[in-house]
């Protein structure tokens, strides 16, 4: 359950941000190689923004898809799950490249 | 952080911002404005995190962060570890617990300076520790009077994986009770280590426990995993594992 945790850091940040204008829509991007749970998040922002000029706002939510690049072949392989063997040349000296993102991107503010 | 990523046409390209992929906005092109941010959302925590490493090594001190899940023996574990080590390297510990203070009652004794944290107040208990909640219990250890701090997390494997308190190395308890599957099923956490510790090895004789399949499964996430096998109980494997935590640490002459 840190997404309840998460919730409030992304408070902090949207409020920052936001400087008191209204806010509709928090777009986030979210790596499938995070352990955030979309729908979890999202529940968790209406507990957490309950009562608060958040409270009507949306989270939403753009996967990025995980990938690897092998060191020894250069293949890039996009992750269907966890194992993290390249798909061209079975090597296992790879690195990750797409899908640790965890980033709040923009804000949907009502116009001032 | 990768700027990579694959889209559903499959192309793959670099990002120099990041990117949003927008979709059909029409319904609020009007009356509202779109701010650019691209905050991370560990921002805050790692900044502090990283806080707590500069005052480690202002130190001269080494952090490990010890996760794994409830009952895998972290705290039989440490308490080995600490007999073992006493008058060689002064140890401090953060003990990580929702509730109680009895984890940190079994560690007492042994000579190491022990800061509890309970993360119960706040909303509803936390599952893990944060650099901020780490950044407390720093406050009530005396850091010039360590060499090595090891910070015993939550007993959990999803939420401590998560979130950097300013360790140098991560390791993780896992016992062989709990099944060779669990790599598959946790693989950020198993991922995050630089060292599985796979305990509790006095009951395989007494178990349907694949340590073959557990450690493929293990290399399949986590490819360059060190792996140290331990009993708590009967002590094998233990000088092993005080060894890698001795790993860097100074200890004063």
């Amino acid at each position: 359950m840190h997404e309840l945790s998460i919730c409030r850091s992304i408070v902090d940040v949207v409020d920052r941000h936001a400087a008191g204008r209204g806010v509709e829509v928090i777009n986030l991007q979210v790596g499938e190689l995070r352990q955030i749970v979309p729908d979890t998040l999202v529940y968790c922002w209406t507990l957490v923004t309950a009562d608060t000029a958040l409270a009507s706002s949306q989270l939403r939510v753009d996967r990025v898809t995980a990938a690897i690049r092998c060191k020894a072949c250069g293949h890039g392989t996009a992750l269907t799950g966890p194992i993290l063997v390249c798909e061209a040349c079975d090597g296992r000296d790879v690195e990750i490249v797409a899908g640790e993102e965890f980033l709040i991107t923009s804000l949907e503010l009502v116009e001032a | 952080m990768g700027r990579f990523h694959r889209h559903e046409d499959g192309q793959e390209h670099a990002h120099d911002e990041a990117h949003v992929d927008r979709g059909d906005h029409s319904g609020y092109a009007t009356g509202t404005d779109r701010v650019e941010i691209l905050e991370r959302v560990f921002e805050e925590n790692d900044r502090t995190a990283a806080a707590n490493r500069a005052d480690f090594d202002a130190a001269g001190v080494i952090a490990v962060n010890l996760m794994s899940s409830p009952g895998a023996g972290k705290t039989a574990l440490l308490a080995e570890t600490l007999r073992r080590l006493r008058g060689t390297v002064r140890i401090g510990i953060v003990e990580g617990d929702i509730e109680t203070s009895l984890d940190a009652e079994r560690l007492a004794g042994f000579g190491a300076q022990i800061a509890l944290l309970n993360t119960a107040n706040g909303f509803g208990g936390e599952c893990h520790l944060d650099a901020p909640m780490v950044r407390a219990a720093l406050g009530r250890l005396s850091l010039g009077d360590i060499d090595l701090l090891v910070v015993e997390n939550v007993g959990n494997l999803v939420c401590p994986a998560e979130f950097h308190v300013g360790e140098h190395r991560r390791a993780m308890v896992y016992s062989i009770t709990e099944g060779e599957e669990k790599p598959l099923k946790y693989p950020v956490m198993f991922r995050s280590v630089d060292l599985v510790v796979v305990n509790k090895m006095d009951l395989l004789p007494h178990l349907d426990f694949d340590l073959a399949a557990f450690r493929a499964n293990l290399a399949d996430v986590n490819p360059r995993v060190r792996v140290i096998e331990t009993s708590a109980r009967d002590g094998s494997g233990v000088d092993e594992w005080c060894e890698w935590l001795r790993e860097g640490v100074q200890v004063a002459a």
